[in-house]
């Protein structure tokens, strides 16, 4: 699937609640079935300090596309997160840099992803982006 | 107090009737800041309309009114502390700018390498970074006084701190986040016995209990307006006079300079050397007025009703499997900061606001102190004497609901 299907899919997901709850009972259990970093990974390389809850991502690169891995120690966050990797991971550098991120503002949750949330997750998705940056440059020396 | 004052305070805060999420506002968050009576917003508009002129230099009406009133506001500051002279309140921006100012002037007058400040583990960052920037300028040492597991600074250890070289101690009348009421008048007492100068961070306290610097014998005392009802971007520094006299101006400008020429420019005198730039006149007067409410509800009462809510929050939360309070000490003010088992307080924080509950989560500008509890951050609910226990009662069906989705 190309990233923005991923993320129509998520829109359909999600929008078929009405109710805050359920749409935020969803981010949970999708926080819950994240698989947890390994503890390895949670150096402080790979924390992402919010003011409010903190953020671990790694990224590695296999045949030529971006694996990311990411935990947060707050459970919406990690739903969040869980949703970004969904979205992200598996896909070129390019694929990622060309990306128009929506589908959390056509979700509802646009409001986790405002800088005065400070949890962290803006920064991941900075951080996503500057990984791709990074692994395009390296590929094309 | 009985029900039917607390319906006739609660009117005269609009913004208490707004929905969030089409349900209606349930405000928790008082210790970041207090929502505002409409004699306030009244003066403040009142002000613009009919008192608008630069103060202290007109010779025209409006200026001499504008002064009055400004001069005025100085004098109710005064007798709210329980102060005896005008001259010895400064109006600030806020607690932060009166720590701000404390600790540079009075590090420029007093302080050199080699010295020591003491702070308490329980302060808000306001009342540990300026002491820091001190000590990086001067080369100073920051000593901290511990706590114990209730949240209670330890006084004998306190004492143990105290030395040749301490030069001032700092600390907060009320915790922001464990709502510990310090014993500040022993500080104080233990300190000037060694002739060290105690400043009472006093943005939690004022709000919620009485206050009265004389008792105390707090050599500077600084308070927030807008925790106090009144409007933000105006506070107050209480200075004894022998104090203020004896450290230099903090900034330079207008209205604090007695005479400038190009070679040598001399001071104002007290309070007026402390203020350079136009002051916020306009502010000066609605905290007054936030003042006078306050007075006329009466604080002792306000204590009272706020204790008892306090007592109650605290009881019913216990309900809930898991619930740790953070921060029990015997004397304690307003604020109730939690955790629940495991779940991270920004989970909590984030789905009680979706029920139109306004709590803080996070470190509250405490990080020292967060991590001397080895815990992420708690969620917070802190009161004032207009919520009610309805209110908590609405918040508690919220927090078990929310708890339960999380669990």
């Amino acid at each position: 699937m190309t990233i923005n299907e991923i993320q129509n899919e998520i829109v359909e997901e999600f929008n078929q609640f009405d109710d805050w709850m359920d749409k935020y009972s969803l981010l949970i259990d999708l926080g819950n079935s994240l698989e947890g970093l390994d503890e390895k990974y949670k150096t402080p390389q790979n924390i992402i300090e919010g003011c409010q809850s903190r953020v671990w991502l790694n990224a590695e690169v296999k045949d030529g596309k971006i694996i990311y891995e990411g935990e947060s120690d707050a459970i919406l966050v990690k739903g969040l997160v869980a949703l970004l990797i969904r979205v992200f991971s598996g896909h070129t550098p390019d694929e990622i840099l060309n990306t128009d991120l929506y589908f959390i503002d056509k979700i509802g949750l646009k409001e986790h992803l405002s800088p005065t949330r400070s949890n962290g997750l803006l920064a991941m998705v900075k951080q996503m982006r500057i990984y791709a940056i990074a692994f395009k440059a390296k590929g094309e020396n | 107090m009985t029900k039917e004052k607390i319906e006739q305070i609660r009117s005269e805060f609009p913004i208490l009737t707004e929905q969030v999420y089409k349900k209606p506002l349930i405000y928790f968050d008082n210790a970041a800041t207090t929502q505002k009576p409409k004699c306030v917003v009244e003066q403040i508009n009142s002000a613009y309309y009919h008192l608008n002129a630069n103060i202290h230099r007109g010779v025209h009406y409006l200026s001499q009114k504008a002064t009055e009133a400004h001069e005025a506001a100085r004098q109710t500051v005064a007798e709210f502390l329980g102060a005896t002279k005008r001259e010895e309140v400064i109006f600030t921006r806020g607690t932060t700018e009166a720590i701000n100012l404390v600790a540079f002037s009075f590090g420029e007058a007093f302080c050199k390498t080699g010295d020591e400040i003491v702070i308490s583990v329980l302060e808000h960052h306001s009342n540990i970074v300026p002491w820091q920037m001190l000590c990086e300028r001067k080369g100073l040492k920051l000593r901290v006084i511990p706590m114990n597991e209730k949240g209670e600074l330890e006084l004998d250890e306190y004492a143990k701190l105290l030395n040749d070289k301490t030069k001032i101690v700092s600390v907060a009348h009320v915790s922001n986040v464990l709502g510990t009421v310090n014993p500040v008048k022993e500080i104080i007492r233990i300190a000037h016995e060694k002739n060290i100068p105690v400043l009472v961070d006093g943005a939690q306290a004022v709000p919620h209990i009485p206050v009265d610097v004389i008792d105390l014998d707090a050599d500077f005392y600084v308070f927030s307006g807008h925790k106090i009802y009144g409007p933000t971007g105006i506070g107050a520094l209480y200075g004894k006079e022998k104090w203020l006299n004896a450290i230099p101006p903090y900034q330079g400008g207008g209205e604090m300079i007695a005479t400038v020429s190009f070679e040598k420019t001399t001071y104002n005198e007290l309070p007026f050397k402390f203020e350079a730039g136009t002051p916020d006149y306009i502010g000066s007067t609605a905290l007054a007025t936030a003042l006078n409410y306050v007075k006329s509800i009466g604080i002792e009462e306000i204590a009272a009703y706020e204790k008892e809510l306090t007592e109650y929050a605290t009881k019913r939360m216990l309900e809930i499997e898991g619930m740790r309070i953070i921060g029990t000490a015997d004397e304690k003010s307003a604020v109730i900061s939690f955790l629940v088992g495991k779940i991270h307080p920004y989970d909590i924080g984030m789905l009680l606001d979706k029920l139109g509950i306004a709590v803080r989560t996070g470190h509250h500008c405490a990080q020292p102190l967060i991590d001397s509890l080895s815990i992420p951050g708690t969620v917070r609910a802190s009161f004032a004497f207009y919520n009610t226990k309805e209110e908590i009662d609405s918040f508690m069906e919220a927090l078990k609901r929310v708890v339960m989705m999380l669990s």
